[in-house]
């Protein structure tokens, strides 16, 4: 027969196998209700149905479509193809500009209509987010 | 312009040296006296001197802002302050890696100059490892990332040095971190070299906990730097955001905190030999994949600077060659570890250490499946995710409550085995502190999640028994009380922090005022004055509240015209009790200014807790040189 030792080693693993596959699952399932999808003002447009789910946009601002008013800033994400009107009230990047990238992420309110609730900055003028480089380079 | 020469040339006689070196160290490793072991240390010097010379070269380009020089050209300008001159040299890729490298050679110098009661053998194979790496390192620089490519002909003017780099946190910010990154290199050849030997037990342990601890601190103030800069530089207010640049280096800090840990077990207990060698090779190559990470541009990061693809992939290269050597290492020597049978006790100081690994092992998988899990996903579905801070805080925060409790019960067991806990009553007591303490906190909130009120009175606890271990009369370790107190009122500060932040947000016109709680906001003027290299456009608020005591803010706008950008200057004023942040930021050419004004409650607690944290390894450090 196994001694006690070799028993209380496979006890050992056994337990510290269960916890990986506890720990991968509830990382999977998180990870899974808790990512942040990217999308063009285009992928927008050709979807079936608009989701309550927190997304980001990213392309250009539109020239002259900055707007300000004491609570909030509108303005127009385009990818050259398709705008999305977005609505935000909060503190913008130093780097947000008319004929820059931005990312905006928030939540569609209709496919023309976005609502967002942060907008990313980056450090350096010269930096476009990979993201609105492949979208803006998809047209 | 002579100095672009000195400085390349001196590069390669680096690399010439360490090709020697790394050559001569194998083939004398039998050879009991040769010419080459004798000399050695002045070898390594020179070597070291060479680097400082290649430095210093590109130190006095930048000075002299001698645009002949690529580096120089792409990120220096005429009428930038000298100290941004300076600190320009490691502000961008190429400088900050030959940044990297002189600390390299650095460090494989003092390290033989300090490790002189190790077998020559171990030594010798420490230094063929870091040789390995530095080679590494100078073929990237020469090859893909020269700092020294002359421009002809000459410009009259550089492109200037990115305005949210000039400030003076984050000119000591790389080398402060870099010392850390890079002095695990030494964690990691050592461990190598002594895995090679079959020396791997309680001496080298001993040996290499300076080193450990040494890089543990400087990455700990590191980390510490970046975020107070994110703090006020960026104008967010915020001073984590779980973006995957900060991950990078928190990972690598992670599994430092679980080898500072797990080395003590190996020193005092002699087991764990091989988890000890494994978190050592982690350790590093986490460090190298953050550099990959950085320098490739792969990771969509607010914290992102323009870069080049192919250096990542030179980087992915030397990283997996160096994983794949150790890994191979590993499994030809395994058998060389000594083997023992001793028992492990639950009670006792060397679970609970063991316990505490677990858990920070837990979490560095976490952060690491959320940072990469975005690039492996785009790179197999093409689609484009984020993983943002709700992710992190639902994994960690529940995990860290118990986290917190072994934390505070740990130090009061002893070694080997723990008959009975001696001051039972004294933890139970100070647990029930806690929770009425908890409880008393929680009436001033209204609706915050239950896992986090569970973490506060978790903290409290850890909280009140390192102050309880402060009074005990026997011996102390100083180093893990200031670390693990530290660590306590970082997680107090920073939950109070988020449960009693409060913020406003508006666009403001000259004149306009605003109600935030029971205080009104006023923008009284504004005012441009013109500074060296950049214009300023200064805001003054008037801040009243129910007292009629004011408060006058004055937050700027910079607009900088080399490269031309606006930043933020934040307004802010610290007390003991809270910050009160001002931010402000032009839309367009407008008469509107977007205002936002946070309060925010032990914001500096939390700096002094990352301080007290690292005050710890200092202790340390100093502790082993008095021996």
């Amino acid at each position: 027969m196994y001694n006690k030792k070799v028993k209380l080693r496979a006890l050992f693993l056994f337990l510290s196998i269960l916890s990986a596959i506890l720990i991968i699952f509830l990382v999977l399932k998180s990870l899974e209700e808790n990512v942040v999808y990217f999308l063009s003002p285009t992928e927008i447009k050709n979807l079936n149905e608009t989701t309550a789910e927190k997304i980001r946009v990213g392309g250009m601002v539109k020239d002259q479509s900055i707007k300000i008013n004491s609570d909030k800033i509108n303005f127009v994400i385009t990818d050259f193809k398709n705008e999305i009107n977005v609505v935000y009230s909060g503190i913008i990047p130093n780097l947000f500009q008319e004929n820059k990238g931005v990312v905006a992420e928030g939540v569609l309110k209709d496919k023309s209509f976005f609502e967002a609730e942060k907008i990313l900055a980056k450090h350096d003028e010269n930096y476009m987010p990979p993201e609105v480089k492949a979208s803006l380079g998809e047209n | 312009m002579i100095f672009n020469y000195i400085g390349n040339f001196t590069l390669f006689f680096c690399l010439l040296l360490s090709s020697i070196i790394f050559f001569t160290s194998i083939l004398s490793l039998n050879n009991k006296n040769s010419f080459f072991k004798r000399n050695l240390n002045e070898l390594l010097f020179f070597k070291f001197f060479f680097t400082l010379l290649s430095f210093f070269s590109l130190l006095i380009l930048f000075i002299n802002s001698e645009f002949s020089n690529e580096t120089v050209l792409n990120n220096s300008h005429i009428s930038k302050p000298l100290f941004y001159k300076i600190s320009g040299t490691w502000g961008n890729h190429e400088g900050s890696l030959l940044l990297w490298l002189l600390i390299l050679t650095f460090c494989a110098f003092f390290y033989f100059l300090k490790s002189k009661n190790r077998p020559l053998d171990e030594r010798l194979l420490t230094i063929m490892f870091q040789e390995l790496i530095i080679i590494g390192f100078l073929f990237f620089l020469l090859k893909a990332s020269n700092p020294f490519n002359i421009i002809f002909p000459v410009p009259n003017e550089g492109m200037g040095l990115n305005p949210i780099l000039q400030d003076p946190l984050l000119a000591i910010h790389p080398p402060i971190l870099y010392l850390g990154y890079v002095s695990t290199s030494i964690v990691f050849s050592s461990s190598l070299a002594g895995l090679m030997r079959g020396n791997i037990n309680n001496f080298w342990a001993k040996h290499i906990k300076s080193w450990v601890y040494i890089s543990w601190t400087f990455l700990t103030l590191g980390i510490l730097l970046g975020s107070i800069w994110a703090y006020y530089e960026l104008g967010w207010g915020g001073f984590w955001f779980w973006d995957p640049v900060e991950n990078i280096s928190l990972m690598p800090w992670l599994s430092l905190t679980a080898l500072v840990h797990c080395i003590l077990v190996l020193e005092k207990r002699s087991i764990l030999h091989s988890w000890t060698v494994i978190l050592s090779i982690i350790t590093f190559t986490l460090g190298i994949c953050g550099t990959f990470l950085v320098r490739s541009g792969i990771l969509n990061s607010i914290h992102t600077f323009a870069n080049d693809p192919e250096r990542g992939l030179y980087i992915l290269f030397f990283l997996f060659f160096l994983i794949f050597l150790s890994i191979l290492i590993y499994f030809i020597y395994e058998d060389k570890f000594e083997t023992n049978n001793k028992n492990l006790n639950f009670y006792s100081k060397d679970f609970s250490i063991i316990l505490n690994n677990w858990f920070v092992m837990y979490f560095l998988s976490v952060i690491l499946i959320g940072t990469i899990y975005p690039i492996f996903l785009e790179v197999l579905s093409n689609e484009k995710i984020s993983v943002g801070p709700p992710f992190f805080n639902k994994l960690i925060i529940p995990f860290l409550i118990p986290f917190l409790i072994f934390m505070s019960i740990g130090p009061n067991l002893k070694w080997i085995k723990n008959n009975k806990l001696s001051n039972k009553l004294n933890l139970i007591f100070i647990f029930i502190l806690s929770i009425v303490i908890t409880i008393f906190v929680s009436r001033f909130y209204s609706s915050v999640a239950l896992n986090i009120t569970i973490l506060l009175t978790a903290s409290f606890y850890l909280f009140f028994v390192t102050i309880k271990d402060f009074a005990k009369k026997n011996y102390k370790n100083y180093s893990q009380m200031f670390s693990h107190f530290g660590f306590s009122l970082l997680v107090l500060s920073i939950l109070m922090n988020s449960i009693f932040s409060n913020e406003v947000t508006s666009n403001m016109q000259v004149g306009d005022e605003i109600k935030f709680l029971d205080k009104k906001i006023k923008l009284q003027k504004l005012e441009n004055t013109k500074e060296a290299n950049f214009l300023k456009l200064i805001a003054h608020f008037k801040i009243e509240d129910k007292d009629k005591i004011e408060l006058f803010f004055k937050p700027e706008i910079r607009i900088y015209d080399k490269p031309e950008t606006i930043t933020s200057e934040a307004a802010i004023k610290t007390d003991i009790f809270r910050d009160r942040f001002l931010v402000i930021n032009l839309v367009k050419e407008n008469d509107y200014l977007n205002v936002r004004y946070q309060e925010k409650p032990f914001m500096v607690w939390i700096w002094i807790s990352a301080i007290l944290i690292s005050l710890g390894g200092i202790i340390n450090i100093f502790k082993k040189n008095e021996k």
